[in-house]
């Protein structure tokens, strides 16, 4: 099983599964829900927060959380 | 007829709402508290056509009705209780056109508490750039409202907007949606239970976090009602947003066209560069330093005429009023203590300028994007980083700018140790006393005075640092810390909104700080011109030699030094010198310094009373210069007063200590309780006294 921290920069997904209760729910109303594409735009050093792209919201979330957002499969990027 | 309409701002944060509301507004706007919490209320008057005027209330920017901080919560609370005084005939939904599918979940959430809203899709000239087409009549159909495109570049709009406040009684105020829609079980349950109220309003209440609302949920318990679990509302709520996406994605399919092949943008190209591992930091650093180089350079020439302009008031009054009591009182003690906080004013004006634009241009994200990772090693979260570079201007704005922070630790350590960042407030004292006791010299092109001013920066700096660091460790708290941020599109800030914040903060700086100096000058002097006993009332009596040995200047001038000495003040400053004896410091530093706990800023006018009163002056209007007293100022043996020892441990008393009555009564409300303040006030004034100590110990 995927989640959104296994992508690196500049790799595409789809949102599968946010169901952890420790999502919060904000980032759901900020467009993270399932079916939706995610893409990764920036990896801050030392493993920082990841700066990703769900359908249009630019967001910033911690690798812990971004841990929890299940993915379905790797979109190849070419 | 006298009629106000009351319209309620509300939208996403970054969506330009303020720009909005400026617009409608102009100048006629005031910035207040909601009781009890320090969420500012911006409140503003718009001038419609037959003499109505409407009343516009810029709500805090939220992403939707389930409040998870107190900004978001006045919104909340607001919406739900129609016997509110502002509670708003309707609401105008701000939205980001570029993001309008996600800004119409808080539409939808608006519509369904049934108050009458329009629908204003803002920056709608980046449309053409973005390949965006919007089919306005069917989204005005299918989303039950009135649309108005608006930007933030022109005013064209503005006549059809107030047209449409105006006749707010023909918006439509039906519901969006059906709440059963999202489990209809458990609502036709909650029904069921409480007959008479409104579903979705129920429903909101429910949702609320008990951390930050007032709203009233007692009735809940009174029921037989099962509320459920927190996880299973969350997963309610989850079902509630998924339902709405879904409802607003059907609509948007029709009515908004999306050519991603023409959007032009050079957003994606700046990131690559401003969150860029290496250049990013690079790049902060450079902003940082040109920061500091505008609020220390720049700065100083309208401060030279700010300084001069004081100078020639206080010789106006001297000479133009009748000389007496009052006339000292207003020249000596308010006129030069204003003085010295306006002279701060255009280094305020550039710190807010500057923190102000990096905000609205959308830069500020992406420093705390960088900085989250550093910061959680000492503790903080990344969104302290603007906190922190706030509290160099004024730590009571920046520990209000901590509020977005989401994790309660996180946010707590970061209010805790702003106060250690080197405010404005320093300034003055830092200024007068480097200028008395370090050297005006140069060695390779580098001025001493320079780098101690710098030297201070570091060390509050590092404490605030450091002091997060150790408490990371010692406090006890939920560890649970999050991160979710919206990272906005780069902006080009509008000179307009940047010029109202920084006129609306300087204001308010200035008349708070205005008003604790005038009355703490008042008090003092009026403490050093009186007194009892014989040596305040008979003080000829008391002069070291013959008084035919003494000049006339000589006589007035001792006998002024006595009685001040007696007076109360004098009285008192000779009860506390003991304390302040180990430091270096007379009795007249240590009532500068008592007074300083209101704030820091009233050192420099304390002295200014003390000395001014002691320092007979017959020559009318030719003060002489503070500096110059301070320099000559001696103790009983002729020793200096200001030396090296003693004006380095002042300086470093006055980098750790807490003194800000405003910032103590900041962080009372907003962590709700006097233990933080009071842990505060101690710890950082014992350090401050222990480093002044060793410092002038080691030093003389």
């Amino acid at each position: 099983m995927h989640s959104i921290a296994d992508l690196k920069k500049g790799e595409k997904a789809i949102i599968k599964d946010v169901s952890d209760n420790n999502i919060p729910i904000k980032l759901l109303e900020m467009g993270c829900l399932p079916g939706n594409e995610v893409e990764i735009i920036q990896l801050a050093p030392l493993l920082g927060p990841m700066y990703i792209n769900i359908n249009g919201s630019h967001l910033a979330i911690r690798k812990e959380t971004a841990k929890l957002i299940i993915i379905d499969k790797l979109i190849n990027n070419e | 007829m006298n009629k106000q309409i009351k319209v309620a701002l509300i939208g996403n944060p970054n969506t330009g709402k303020t720009s909005i509301f400026n617009s409608l507004t102009g100048l006629k706007q005031k910035t207040a508290n909601y009781p009890g919490v320090t969420v500012e209320k911006k409140e503003g008057i718009c001038r419609l056509d037959r003499g109505v005027k409407a009343h516009i209330y810029d709500l805090p920017g939220t992403y939707s009705l389930n409040a998870s901080s107190i900004d978001e919560n006045i919104v909340v609370e607001l919406l739900l209780n129609k016997n509110h005084k502002d509670y708003p005939d309707l609401a105008i939904i701000v939205s980001d056109v570029e993001n309008l599918k996600r800004n119409l979940v808080l539409f939808t959430q608006v519509k369904d508490l049934k108050i009458p809203t329009i629908l204003a899709i803002n920056m709608s000239d980046r449309m053409k750039y973005k390949g965006i087409e919007l089919d306005l009549s069917y989204l005005e159909n299918h989303l039950d409202t009135k649309i108005i495109l608006t930007t933030n570049r022109t005013n064209r709009w503005i006549d059809k907007l107030k047209d449409l406040i105006n006749n707010y009684n023909k918006l439509p105020s039906n519901k969006f949606m059906d709440p059963q829609l999202i489990d209809p079980e458990y609502f036709k349950n909650l029904q069921r239970t409480f007959p008479k109220q409104d579903l979705y309003k129920l429903w909101v209440v429910i949702c609320q976090d008990a951390n930050f609302t007032s709203v009233d949920k007692n009735f809940l318990d009174s029921s037989d009602f099962e509320i459920k679990s927190i996880s299973e509302l969350k997963r309610l709520q989850q079902k509630e947003t998924i339902k709405r996406y879904q409802l607003i994605n059907n609509i948007l399919k029709l009515g908004q066209k999306v050519d991603q092949s023409k959007a032009v943008g050079f957003g994606a190209a700046m990131d690559r560069i401003l969150t860029h591992k290496i250049f990013g930091y690079v790049f902060f650093c450079l902003i940082l330093l040109g920061m500091f180089q505008a609020i220390y350079e720049w700065a100083t020439i309208p401060m030279n005429y700010i300084d001069s302009m004081f100078a020639s008031i206080t010789g106006w009054v001297k000479i133009n009023l009748p000389s007496g009591a009052m006339t000292d009182l207003l020249a000596d003690g308010i006129i030069t203590g204003i003085g010295g906080i306006v002279i701060f004013v255009p280094q305020i004006a550039f710190l807010f300028m500057f923190i102000s634009v990096l905000e609205e241009s959308g830069y500020m994200s992406r420093v705390v994007f960088l900085m989250d990772k550093i910061m959680q090693k000492f503790g903080l979260s990344g969104k302290s980083v603007v906190p922190l570079i706030s509290g160099v201007a004024c730590a009571i704005p920046a520990i209000m700018a901590t509020r977005n922070i989401e994790s309660w630790k996180e946010r707590l350590i970061t209010i805790l140790v702003i106060p250690f960042m080197t405010c404005s407030a320093r300034l003055p004292v830092y200024l007068i006393i480097v200028a008395l006791v370090i050297p005006n010299e140069t060695i390779l092109g580098v001025n001493y005075q320079a780098v101690a001013l710098m030297s201070l920066y570091i060390i509050g700096f590092l404490a605030a640092i450091f002091s997060a660091y150790i408490l990371n460790m010692i406090l006890k708290m939920g560890k649970r810390s999050v991160l979710v941020m919206e990272m906005p599109n780069y902006k080009i800030p509008l000179i307009k909104d940047v010029l109202y914040t920084v006129i609306e903060k300087t204001k308010s700086f200035i008349v708070e700080a205005g008003k604790i100096i005038l009355a703490i000058s008042i008090i003092l002097w009026f403490l050093a011109t009186n007194g009892v006993g014989d040596k305040f009332k008979n003080p000829e009596k008391y002069v070291s030699q013959k008084i035919e040995l003494l000049t006339e200047d000589e006589l007035q001038t001792e006998m002024a030094a006595i009685k001040l000495e007696n007076s109360f003040i004098g009285n008192i400053g000779k009860t506390i010198e003991p304390v302040f004896k180990p430091l270096g410091y007379d009795w007249k530093i240590g009532i500068a310094l008592i007074t300083s706990f209101a704030a820091r800023e009233v050192f420099v006018g304390t002295l200014a009373v003390i000395y001014n009163i002691e320092n007979y002056d017959d020559s009318k209007g030719k003060r002489r210069e503070l500096k110059n007293i301070m320099q000559q100022e001696t103790d009983k043996n002729g020793n200096k007063i200001f030396t090296l020892a003693s004006g380095i441990s002042l300086l470093l008393f006055y980098a750790f200590a807490m003194q800000c009555m405003s910032t103590l009564a900041i962080v009372k409300k907003e962590t709700n309780s006097w233990k933080w303040p009071a842990i505060q006030f101690i710890i950082m004034t014992l350090i401050a006294y222990i480093v002044s100590l060793i410092a002038f110990q080691l030093i003389s």
